[in-house]
């Protein structure tokens, strides 16, 4: 049967969030979440890489279908996003300075973002076509930048409240985590009409 | 935790080169419980124990024999370039787990599903390459590559049997209580994850905490102890 692009659009984004339900993205989820310019920056960033990426492995996949070589996906994969992250890096310096050098030390980590390489390899397993797959590359990272924003705007608050200093630090960020997760599970009911 | 993102952050220095490298990534340096790293299959995989050990001995098995080549390779490597190396020396790593394992358990390699090529951009596997392989001789970066793998392993299983414990009331697959026993589901979805390592992290915590309490007691009551004899004396 073939996928709605809403439903794989809202599927990606809120019922499987990348971050908060398939646990994608972690390091810079609990990572770069303690301030919210710095998560939406991140959040644009990647979501920038991550399109970019995606449409470049869509072609370099159907390259290694036409030469049956699947088993080079991996290292393909994860070569066109260092390139991406690469390029992208070399592209922001030359348009916007300014914003190169907000940006510029959470770039390289892009590469070693799992929700990245895990675009490419969900919608080939998933056999999408073209457009189905950039939908997918946009509700996927669209969601990690929202997960990465509300997080953000939580631990703000919290900083100015009492929290016990044994739960100080990652403990209270995974608490958190938690909560936000169990209210996007909320969402789960959303897939059944698609 | 810090600011950034522990991935690239400068591990502590004076640990990693000193005492045994084995030892170091099983406990004291452990990878989840201590460094925060490799979070990603951490909590996604963790619902049952099965899975647990099973993508930690993957990861185990990527770590020794990439970290292996990149030892061995690390003064060809031009130091710009190294970052895209190692990835691509853990990239083949990976692709070899990926069939091995298929060709191991098909069960297995269903329930990882895309986790398994995910280690290649898990920031544990990346950030002990640049942080040890690229720079120790072979045989302590192999050893160091096994102590983090079995530190991995180990912080896994603990996390997958509170999980399957109190979601499912198993432990690998044998049932524990009796058929009243009501499963906590909760702790197989996605929010059990987070909680039970923030569980773990706060009981870690206060273990800390209070032997911390108890070393400070016992150098005050030394003093005393000192005083005594000088007295006596």
């Amino acid at each position: 049967m073939k996928e709605s692009l809403t439903h794989i659009f809202l599927d990606a984004f809120l019922i499987n969030n990348f971050v908060l339900c398939v646990f994608l993205g972690m390091c810079s989820f609990l990572g770069l979440s303690a301030k919210v310019a710095t998560a939406w920056r991140m959040g644009v960033s990647v979501m920038f890489v991550i399109i970019v990426s995606d449409i470049l492995s869509f072609a370099v996949n159907l390259l290694l279908v036409r030469f049956h070589a699947e088993y080079l996906r991996i290292i393909m994969f994860i070569v066109i996003i260092a390139a991406t992250v690469q390029l992208t890096e070399m592209f922001i310096k030359k348009v916007s300075p300014a914003l190169f050098r907000e940006l510029g030390v959470y770039l390289p980590l892009i590469t070693t973002n799992c929700a990245v390489l895990a675009v490419p390899i969900f919608q080939t397993g998933r056999g999408y076509d073209f457009v189905q797959s950039t939908v997918f590359a946009v509700a996927a990272s669209g969601g990690y930048c929202a997960a990465l924003v509300l997080l953000a705007l939580v631990r703000e608050r919290v900083m100015l409240s009492d929290v016990p200093s044994l739960a100080r630090g990652t403990a209270m960020t995974l608490i958190l985590a938690a909560v936000l997760s169990m209210a996007f599970m909320g969402f789960g009911g959303m897939g059944n009409g698609g | 935790m810090s600011e950034i993102v522990s991935c690239h952050n400068e591990p502590p220095t004076g640990i990693t080169a000193e005492g045994n490298p084995f030892l170091n990534g099983l406990w004291k340096q452990n990878p989840v419980f201590v460094m925060v790293l490799g979070m990603c299959p951490t909590l996604a995989i963790t619902n049952s124990v099965r899975n647990a050990i099973s993508m930690g001995l993957a990861t185990t098995f990527v770590m020794v024999v990439s970290y292996g080549l990149i030892s061995m390779i690390r003064r060809l490597i031009p130091r710009q370039v190294r970052i895209a190396t190692y990835i691509a020396i853990l990239a083949m790593a990976v692709t070899v787990v990926d069939f091995l394992v298929k060709a191991i358990s098909i069960p297995i390699y269903l329930a990882l599903g895309a986790y398994i090529p995910l280690i290649v951009s898990n920031c544990l596997t990346l950030e002990r390459a640049e942080a040890f392989a690229g720079k120790q001789p072979v045989g302590k970066s192999m050893l160091d590559g096994l102590g983090m793998g079995f530190g991995f392993t180990i912080a896994l299983t603990m996390l997958g049997a509170v999980r399957e414990v109190l979601g499912a009331g198993t432990f690998l697959g044998v049932h524990l209580f009796s058929k009243n026993f009501e499963p906590w589901v909760l702790f197989l979805l996605p929010p059990g994850g987070f909680i039970s390592l923030a569980m773990w992290l706060l009981f870690f915590a206060a273990w800390k905490e209070r032997s911390a309490k108890k070393a400070a007691e016992r150098e005050s009551a030394q003093p005393e102890l000192q005083v005594a004899v000088e007295a006596r004396a």
